[in-house]
């Protein structure tokens, strides 16, 4: 019996511990990770545990403790950041982009930053619209930076472990509407980090997605399967660098792709992974790529216009029959 | 507490010959800048040269140093070879970084010298947090932040302060204080002008030293230093300075009068410290114009070694901006990735 089934929450908790015993140079830091136990309750525990040395409250300074981040990653030490949710990490945006991404390659390589960065994310706790966002695209368009996005509860569990064996700067995004979930963790990682996995074969459309709405995909595959359609549901798992092989892949194989993800459309990693797809596999699609996103709305409080802006498995079910019409 | 200074004559034409390497490069990149041999911005260190000299001679070599995008004079001041900085200021790849970073980005890993960061105020928190990786790592060694003061009104400076006093972390700031952000006067952006009061505010340290004296800053750096070195807590120095040339290459200076350039180069370190040693230690215009016959010919062979230095090949474009990573599938990713997926 190898797997354990723990909350997503609980497998996150898990892998930063691991990560505690295993390298001495780990220490967690963030607003509230310690005494409190961290906003989202991911750290809860740690600090009785590992003392306040190890796990650091920090006050109210994104751009202050995300930097010292960066220092302490270039003096030799494996920091973990928290930052409480994407939102408030465009308060340290500027350390992210201007130092931590820039830095080995401003030096000429001499130096690197072995940082991890974890933010929470996504909507659907009625949260507004300063608390809600899916902004993996802003980080995914810098280089320097690799982003993921763990959707399982083995990829909650792990991909710390991978992130902080990396040397450049890491950001893991946690969605928030996956925390109180629970199911199987694996006792090792699946693939390495930079890997796309596909979480259900299918042969008719290609369902290519991450985070919070990988559920939604697998549902959408299982209702479509009820009506004879057989959907392929990728998991990106990483967002930068994008495993393009295992797109054009699904997409060569299913001929049709649709692509669920929560941020806004506009500007979207959807419309990058369209035109992925348009240049490496223009010739093999049988129909439109379609792309499924958020609403142009900042995120509602009321829940039913929350929901109403947010990818829902229903679209995804239309948008795979609507695509499936031309056969 | 006053500390013995190594006022003798060989360490005082020593910490002259330093201030001149500094104004002199500066003189010339000015010129090499003018010829297009160095591009994109310029900021010239000519003014405030005391600063650096003062108190790299003061430091150890595994102190850290970060610096801005004002740095040529502490790169050099540090130790880092001259022909180094001037090639990567030329752009090529025999530059301190490698070609890629340029006259803002000086780094130098084996002098501990971390930048070269153009971000006003973005410098401070990486320097603090070098620092915490020190003392959790039971090392001796010190991080010196230098910033102007235009960088005191950035949300990052309060966080910073805030954060080295609260956790105690052995960080020397060091304000340059040249008196103009750019060209908006201290006056027209600080509601307290007297920086060190600002800073002590937070509960630790903070002096005002006289920038144009590269004794006064010596001496206010060793202090600074063996407190650091003995509790482990950060400290403040302000230095009161001014720079005579423009903030970068672009700059008109219609914010101040030419008087008061005038009035602040009569009391210029450089000259300062000859007139000084000229009156008291006897310093004669033989020894001066061997110093300079010495500075002109290391700036003479830095010019060379940058001029034949190699272009990096277009086909390593992408280089540097990952880590070379165990697994080459990662590798190609990433590459097809910096290369806007071509392949």
């Amino acid at each position: 019996m190898s797997a354990q089934v723990l909350t997503y929450r609980e497998a996150l908790r898990s892998g930063i511990e691991q990560a505690l015993v295993d390298d001495e140079r780990v220490f967690l830091m963030g607003e509230d990770v310690g005494r409190y136990g961290g906003c989202y309750g991911v750290s809860k525990g740690l600090f009785e545990h590992y003392g306040e040395l190890r796990i650091i409250d920090t006050p109210l300074c994104e751009s202050g403790f995300v930097g010292l981040g960066i220092g302490a990653a270039l003096g030799g030490m494996r920091p973990i950041i928290e930052v409480m949710t994407v939102n408030f990490s465009l308060l340290a945006m500027d350390q992210i982009v201007n130092s931590a991404a820039t830095l080995r390659h401003m030096s000429g390589g001499q130096l690197n930053v072995p940082l991890v960065i974890r933010m929470a994310c996504g909507a659907g706790l009625q949260l507004g619209a300063q608390h809600s966002h899916s902004w993996e695209n802003l980080y995914a368009h810098i280089p320097g930076l690799k982003v993921l996005s763990p959707a399982t509860y083995t990829d909650a569990r792990h991909m710390i472990t991978q992130a902080l064996a990396d040397p450049d700067p890491v950001i893991i995004f946690e969605h928030v509407m996956l925390l109180n979930t629970r199911g199987e963790v694996l006792e090792k990682s699946e693939a390495s980090m930079e890997k796309a996995l596909v979480r259900q074969q299918g042969s008719d459309v290609s369902l290519i997605t991450y985070g919070g709405s990988l559920g939604k995909a697998l549902a959408a595959a299982k209702q479509l399967q009820a009506v004879n359609i057989s959907a392929e549901v990728v998991d990106l798992r990483c967002l930068r660098p994008l495993d393009n092989k295992a797109i054009i892949e699904s997409v060569t194989k299913t001929h049709r792709a649709i692509i669920i993800d929560e941020a806004w459309l506009t500007g979207s990693l959807a419309g990058e992974i369209s035109a992925i797809i348009m240049e490496q596999a223009f010739w093999h699609l049988d129909a439109p790529v379609k792309r499924i996103c958020t609403a142009e709305v900042p995120i509602p409080y009321p829940s039913h216009l929350e929901q109403a802006a947010l990818p829902q498995v229903e679209q995804i079910v239309s948008a795979a029959q609507a695509i499936m019409v031309a056969r | 507490m006053k500390h013995k200074l190594h006022l003798d004559r060989a360490h005082l034409l020593e910490q002259l010959k330093q201030m001149l390497r500094i104004r002199r490069f500066e003189e010339k990149c000015a010129e090499l800048y003018a010829q297009e041999k160095i591009r994109g911005f310029l900021h010239l260190y000519i003014g405030e040269e005391a600063i650096a000299v003062g108190i790299m001679s003061t430091l150890s070599a595994k102190d850290n140093i970060v610096a801005t995008y004002r740095e040529h004079g502490h790169a050099l001041a540090r130790g880092l070879p001259m022909k180094g900085i001037l090639a990567e200021m030329y752009g090529r790849t025999n530059g301190c970084s490698r070609g890629r970073g340029g006259s803002m980005h000086l780094f130098d890993k084996s002098h501990h010298f971390y930048g070269g960061n153009a971000i006003v105020g973005g410098g401070l928190p990486l320097a603090v947090g070098l620092a915490m990786a020190n003392k959790r790592q039971g090392k001796q060694a010190l991080t010196v932040c230098f910033f102007g003061e235009g960088a005191v009104a950035e949300g990052e400076f309060h966080e910073a302060m805030n954060l080295a006093v609260l956790w105690q972390l052995p960080v020397l700031f060091i304000c340059e204080n040249n008196r103009y952000a750019m060209g908006t006067a201290l006056a027209l952006s600080e509601s307290e002008t007297n920086i060190a009061k600002k800073a002590s505010s937070y509960g630790m340290t903070a002096v005002q030293v006289d920038g144009m004296n590269v004794v006064d800053i010596e001496a206010a750096s060793l202090t600074a230093v063996e407190h650091i070195r003995q509790t482990n807590k950060p400290y403040f120095l302000e230095c009161q300075s001014y720079r005579f040339r423009g903030h970068s290459s672009f700059d008109g200076q219609l914010y101040r009068d030419k008087a008061e350039v005038k009035l602040w180069q009569e009391k210029g370190p450089v000259i300062r410290l000859i007139t000084w040693l000229k009156e008291n230690n006897g310093l004669e215009d033989e020894e001066l114009n061997n110093i300079e016959n010495e500075i002109k010919h290391e700036i003479q062979a830095a010019i060379t070694f940058a001029e034949q230095g190699p272009w990096e090949p277009i086909s390593d474009l992408v280089k540097d901006v990952y880590s070379p990573t165990a697994t080459s599938d990662n590798t190609n990713n990433v590459t097809n990735l910096s290369q806007g997926n071509q392949s």
